[in-house]
């Protein structure tokens, strides 16, 4: 027995041994041979017959693309090249026809905020034939067929319009569709081939390059003007009190604003998941509130896509992904800048096309228009970098350097020479009278390029030989003797920086030289002498005027004053023809209006500079009701008052005159 | 081992125990032992079997040598390719997951000879641009040879050209991929799609769920944020270099180089040159060429010849036109030539459009505007004309030029959607290296004039001259804006003054020490620091007045982005000695403002702290001079804006006037601060300094006014 349990273990062991000391090596052997074999199939083998492989395509069969084909296959979902007809918009440009109005139909208050902007808007038209755009008088915002706004038998009606013709050249607007419970994306009614602008755009039902995916907004989204941004300071790192916020259910009042408000306002990240429908009010909320959107809505086709790069300003997330790592890691890995950069961002996105209806509405026309008219369309960048698309204006240039704007973006600087533009309403018949002066003293300038006189006199300007001699070349242009003139596109303004000048006004050439060297620093601003400020009047709750002597202001008057002449086209193609021709009326506020202008588009003040004498004048009543008038207009203020003045950095100091470059500035 | 000991030793025990069972125990340990000895045996033979099948991925491989697939004719074929797909529904991002380097993995499959049961070749083994394409990726960081761990697969098959592949067998081998699970993250690159009678915008072989990289897709078939849309890529490309030519006007305006194009288009063209004579120039093949001229690298013109691509290096404008396909390979000997391209092709999705703006390099024309095309062309200025032509030149350069251009742009367009806050920016995708170089993207580009409510944080830089720091503090704390007082003690050896002799201040007061006496120390962003403001001042600027300060703060606030400061400096270029020289004396201009009294944004502090370029920080410290230099540099450089000088003030307590000894040290330190402008411009590589000729005083600053009604009388002079 004792010895056959000690065979029995020593065949045991040796067994084991044995397997042990095979297998063991064979296992290392394996585990070396699979390290060599990774290092061996690390990449893509280089194949020694690779300079032997054959082309792709023959070169022949490149250039010449197999033959001749014409395609005009029809396809059902509309492009812009099947179901949109250009030809419309060629003779007149872009108009847009609204079909009147009709009694029997109300329509909701979001649906006529639409209407009215594009009646106000410069693309409007009363006259079908010459339309290039046509918008229904049916509301059809609201297409959830529980909702009390729900219009019944739009087919038919449609049907009934001689225009509608299948829902060419028409473009409808919607902010809900489908119902309860799955919220699809259907209208109830055909639509034909019709662009659709519309809310929660799911990728899939998108027509690309043909709908418009808008955002949704409330019915108490402001017409026009809108809130400004939340965002007041750029504090670094950002001083909120949240990282990540999210309220579920939207209370505007009552129980639960005040949450809603604190987190909006005390959070770096909002998630923004998609509500009923893909797209919900938190996300104009959001943006609103400089709070970075977190998307979380999978499919969901952005507003305005087509132009916006939110990648800028917008966390894309994936719900599937809700809550994981990437979403939070990507929250916390952002850098304090970029933070920085997209809170801004998010602020520029809104206040340049979601902070008033006319805005959304006005951003969905250019976007059309931009597909249509193929040489006047914005580049991508011109959309996603202040001020904005539809301030930037495609008509004037689509080159950067052409803009006050871009300068810095694009590497360049503004025209080292400038064209002064002076306006003559007064017959010239004396030597002595002051345009004569200014004219001598405006040419001596050495950055002067030409000099333009805006004729606007009934009598004929004088002969050639009456002129003063001046070493720039004048031209006189005869103009329609209209204030609005002042600021016409003319083409014979050759420079970025135009010097817009008033017959009375008396400047001396080192005070020109030395407003135009400023104006080099700020091209995008208006810099000029004469100031005057705005201010609000409590007692009788407008704006009021004033051309005082004050310790601020908010205008620079285009009596005497340098601006870029991108501005006259803003001028005369931005600003409505009602605003244009209520100056005209008055023979007055055109230097208002273009303050207005300049500081609605750059948020900023104009520039003063040192002058030796200043005029006064009297601060009529006419005066005061243009501001109030175009702040109305404006829909909000967008005068910024300034406290300083650019002087020479030697002006007035204590050391010899021979050291001063602008040393005539300070003879009394 | 340690188990089986522990087994044998109790194994005795339980012997005697059971004598019929243990002998059972005894069958199945041999019988173990024996297998386990066969299966070692079996072993033996194995490895041979991996060496021989690993063999074909050494280095010195053919490509006719790769293992044959015989396809059996009712294997399975993939759906056709699903129009609905997008990135969130056939996409499976959970195989992507968190990456630290947010870079999705690509693996590739190897390559194997597909043919069907009559041992017909399916396909072309792989041609010379789709091997280029698979090493460039195989050579990049996306490559991964984990299967389990891929993002991303790509087969091997090559279908770039759907004529050269047999559509229902591609499909199959397509379908038996260990991983092809539908199709899902699978990458497929395809350049020629459809074939006769009706050229299909995309690639035909069902592909179900798979990623479209290809060349010709139109609006329809191109699933946005799904499919890449790819150039047709140019062999010529690598045969023929063309030199840059710097933009300019060219001898012809618009030149059309396309062979074999629709009747129809010719007449369009002719008619265009007719209209237009001499700058219009239309090629066509040359049907009278010698033997040996390869065709395709010549053009005709009636009896002219003209070579081929180096023609389109004379033209300002060259037409792209669609032919049987949308996507067109000129178009690429286009960009290389730096030739603005028209695009005439209705509805084609251009390469890349999701990223690239092609608005910036090319003209799209409809089909319809042909005949317009001349004036639609002329009405465009010459300035930017010549920046498309840069552009045009530099999407070639980065997009088009090699396989591997075009295989990495797709798979970082891919990993941009898969991670999207490290994604690309439009300026990184879009501008070119010379606008990159020259643009400035100001970090606090968002107009803002911040409340006045908020104040500033003043921040005094101190040693141990404690009397004139108390008479700082005093003076500064007058200012009506201030809102917090930050003493930063640069001094370790001496501990600052006892709580109860620092002045009585309405403001907090913080006494920061600092570890080591650095100047960086000035800048750093303190957690103190809540304001956006910062008022940084020398501990020995008594001479400026509250209002002055307050001034100066008012200023900053309108102009939030700059340096806004006392005391100005100016830059000059000795051309004697043909470097950057400092200057002190009172000029006309100004290109910087001492530190010793400027405010700021506290972001700067960042960047000074965390992103100053170079060695430039530690260069500060090691001389103890000139942190106030390089931070004018790094603000003008990151805003591309000047410096505001404020108030007429120039008289300080300044270092240059604190020489004990007169000239002799005044020189060395003017000679120091020169030093610092060059070394610093030469780690900018470029001058970021602007200068200008006004500062900043108050708007009824010396004028004929009543003293007391201006809100800032008390400006001192000098």
């Amino acid at each position: 027995m004792q010895t056959r349990k000690k065979y029995i273990f020593i065949t045991f062991f040796a067994s084991w041994l044995l397997l042990f000391f095979f297998g063991g090596d064979q296992i290392r052997r394996l585990a070396f041979l699979s390290r060599k074999k990774a290092t061996v199939l690390k990449n893509w083998p280089r194949w020694t017959d690779r300079s032997l492989l054959k082309s792709f395509a023959d070169p022949e069969e490149l250039q010449s693309d197999g033959g001749h084909h014409k395609q005009s296959a029809k396809h059902s979902r509309c492009r812009m090249e099947t179901c949109f007809d250009f030809s419309r918009c060629e003779k007149h440009g872009f108009k847009v026809f609204v079909y009147p109005m009709e009694r029997e139909d109300p329509v909701s208050e979001s649906y006529l905020k639409i209407i009215t902007s594009i009646e106000e808007s410069r693309y409007y038209t009363s006259n079908p034939e010459e339309a290039c755009l046509f918008i229904l008088n049916i509301d059809t915002l609201d297409r959830d067929h529980l909702s009390i706004q729900y219009v019944h038998n739009i087919n038919d009606k449609i049907q009934g319009f001689p225009l509608w013709n299948d829902g060419r050249n028409h473009l409808i607007f919607n902010l809900y569709s489908g119902t309860w419970p799955n919220y699809t994306e259907d209208l109830g009614f055909d639509i034909g081939q019709a662009i659709l602008a519309k809310a929660s755009f799911y990728v899939e039902n998108f027509r690309p390059g043909f709908d418009i995916s808008i955002p949704l907004f409330s019915k108490e989204h402001p017409q026009k003007g809108g809130e400004r941004g939340w965002l007041y300071q750029n504090s670094v790192p950002p001083k909120k009190k949240y990282m990540l916020a999210f309220k579920g259910k939207r209370y505007l009042t009552g129980i639960g604003s005040d949450t809603r408000n604190e987190l909006l306002h005390n959070s770096t990240f909002c998630i923004i998941p998609r509500g009923r429908r893909l797209g919900s009010f938190r996300f104009l909320e959001a943006l609103q509130a400089a709070c970075i959107p977190v998307l979380l809505s999978n499919g969901w086709e952005l507003p305005f896509s087509e132009v916006i790069d939110w990648s800028k300003s917008a966390i894309v997330g994936d719900e599937r992904l809700l809550l994981q790592v990437t979403q939070c890691h990507a929250a916390y890995e952002m850098a304090p800048c970029s933070i920085l950069a997209f809170q801004q961002q998010t602020q520029f996105l809104w206040e340049a096309y979601f902070s008033s209806v006319e805005k959304i509405v006005q951003t969905t026309l250019e976007i059309i228009k931009d597909r249509l008219f193929l040489r006047e369309s914005r580049p991508k960048f011109l959309w996603n970098t202040l001020p904005g698309g539809l301030l930037a204006l495609p008509e004037y240039s689509t080159h950067l350097g052409d803009f006050p704007f871009y300068h810095l973006q694009h590497g360049s600087s503004p025209s080292g020479k400038f064209t002064a533009f002076i306006r003559a309403v007064s017959p010239v018949v004396s030597l002595s009278q002051p345009i004569l002066k200014l004219i001598q003293a405006v040419s001596r300038s050495q950055h002067c390029a030409q000099i333009l006189v805006l004729w606007s006199c009934e009598k004929p300007p004088p002969p050639r030989g009456r002129w003063p001699q001046t070493a720039v070349p004048l031209t006189v242009i005869h103009g329609r003797r209209k204030v609005s003139d002042r600021f016409f596109p003319y083409s014979a303004i050759g420079t970025d920086a135009v010097l817009s000048l008033d017959e009375h006004t008396s400047l001396s050439t080192s005070e020109v030289d030395f407003a135009f060297v400023v104006w080099r620093s700020f091209p995008d601003r208006i810099v000029g002498f004469p100031m005057r400020s705005h201010f609000w009047d409590s007692s009788q709750s407008q704006w009021g005027y004033t051309s005082k002597w004050t310790n601020e202001f908010s205008m620079v008057l285009t009596a005497a004053a340098f601006h870029h002449r991108y501005y006259h086209s803003l001028f005369t193609n931005y600003l409505p023809a009602s605003l244009r021709s209520l100056i005209d009326q008055l023979s007055n506020c055109e230097d208002i209006l273009m303050n207005f202008l300049v500081s609605a588009v750059t948020k900023l003040p104009p520039i003063k500079v040192t002058q030796k004498k200043q005029h006064q004048e009297a601060a009529p009543q006419q005066r005061q009701d243009c501001l109030n008038r175009f702040a109305a207009w404006f829909g909000y203020m967008p005068l910024v008052h300034s406290q300083l003045r650019l002087d020479p950095v030697l002006f007035k100091d204590q050391v010899s005159v021979l050291r001063k470059k602008y040393r005539h500035l300070e003879k009394p | 081992m340690c188990a089986s000991a522990k087994y044998n030793t109790r194994g005795p025990a339980l012997i005697p125990r059971m004598k019929t069972k243990h002998r059972i125990y005894y069958i199945t340990l041999f019988s173990i032992v024996l297998l386990g000895l066969i299966a070692t045996g079996m072993f033996q033979f194995w490895p041979h079997s991996i060496e021989s099948s690993s063999d074909w991925t050494v280095e010195k491989r053919s490509v006719h040598d790769v293992p044959v697939v015989k396809l059996p004719p009712d294997s399975p074929i993939p759906e056709r390719g699903d129009l609905s797909c997008r990135m969130h529904t056939c996409f499976d991002v959970y195989r992507c997951g968190f990456n630290p380097k947010n870079k999705i993995k690509v693996y590739i499959y190897s390559l194997k000879k597909y043919v069907d049961e009559y041992g017909m070749l399916v396909s072309n083994t792989i041609s010379r641009e789709y091997n280029e394409l698979l090493t460039a990726i195989s050579d990049s960081d996306f490559y991964t040879d984990d299967v389990n761990r891929a993002c991303l697969f790509v087969p091997s098959i090559d279908v770039l050209n759907q004529n050269t592949l047999r559509i229902k067998e591609t499909a199959q081998a397509l379908a038996q991929l260990s991983r092809w699970d539908r199709g899902t993250n699978h990458l497929l690159f395809n350049m020629l799609p459809g074939g006769p009678p009706d050229y299909n915008t995309a690639l035909d072989v069902p592909r179900d769920r798979a990623l479209l990289a290809g060349g010709g897709f139109s609006t329809w078939t191109y699933r946005q944020g799904y499919d890449v849309s790819i150039p047709v890529y140019s062999p010529l490309s690598a045969e023929v270099e063309l030199p840059e030519r710097g933009p300019g006007p060219r001898r012809y305006f618009i030149l059309s180089s396309q062979m074999a194009l629709h009747p129809e288009y010719r007449s369009d063209l002719e008619a265009l040159q007719v209209e237009n004579r001499e700058s219009v120039l239309i090629l066509d093949k040359c049907t009278n060429l010698s033997e040996g001229v390869p065709s395709v690298r010549k053009r005709c013109h009636k009896n002219q010849v003209f070579d081929y691509p180096q023609v389109l290096q004379e033209a300002t404008f060259c037409i792209v036109l669609r032919g049987a396909r949308l996507g067109q390979a000129v178009l690429s000997d286009v960009l290389q030539a730096g030739c603005v391209p028209i695009v005439v092709a209705d509805s084609y999705v251009l390469p890349f459009s999701e990223v690239l703006d092609w608005k910036r390099a090319s003209v799209v024309i409809p089909e319809e505007k042909m005949p317009e095309m001349y004036s639609i062309l002329q009405s465009i200025p010459q300035r930017q004309i010549e920046e498309m032509q840069r552009q045009a030149r530099w999407f070639w350069e980065a997009y088009f030029r090699s396989m591997k251009a075009i295989a990495l742009a797709t798979l970082q367009i891919i990993n941009d959607r898969i991670y999207p806050y490290a994604a690309m920016s439009y300026e990184e995708w879009n501008d070119p290296p010379s606008v990159k170089w020259s643009s400035v993207s100001n970090p606090l580009f968002l107009p803002l004039i911040p409340p006045q409510s908020q104040g500033f944080t003043a921040i005094v830089l101190t040693y141990d001259r404690v009397e004139s720091l108390f008479r700082v503090i005093t003076e500064v704390s007058k200012v009506p804006s201030l809102s917090k007082l930050l003493v930063v003690w640069n001094n370790q050896n001496k501990n600052p003054p006892e709580d109860s002799l620092w002045p009585k201040i309405r403001v907090p007061l913080k006494v920061v020490k600092t570890t080591e006496n650095k100047l960086s120390n000035r800048f750093f962003p303190y957690d103190e620091i809540e304001t956006e403001a910062v008022l940084a001042i020398d501990d020995d600027i008594i001479m400026l007045t509250s209002d002055e300060l307050q001034f100066g703060y008012e200023v900053w606030r309108e102009f939030p982005d700059r340096l806004v400061g006392y005391p100005g400096r100016l830059h000059l270029w000795d051309h004697e000695m043909n470097k950057w020289k400092y200057e002190s004396e009172w000029t006309n201009e100004v290109s910087m403002v001492l530190t010793g009294a400027a405010f700021y944004h506290k972001y700067f502090n960042y960047l000074y702290t965390y992103k100053m370029p170079g060695d430039i920080k530690n260069w500060v410290d090691a001389h103890m001079n000139c942190e106030d230099i390089a931070m004018n540099f790094l603000v003008a450089n990151v805003t591309g804006k000047a410096v505001i000088k404020v108030t007429p003030r120039k008289k300080f307590k300044c270092p240059e006037c604190t020489a004990i000894d007169g000239l002799s040290l005044d020189q060395t330190h003017m000679v120091e601060r020169s030093e610092c402008i060059n070394k610093f411009a030469s780690v900018f590589g470029t001058m970021p300094l602007k200068v200008v000729e006004h500062r900043a005083d108050p708007v009824l600053y010396k004028d004929d006014f009543p003293e007391k009604l201006k809100s800032f009388p008390n400006i001192g002079s000098l």
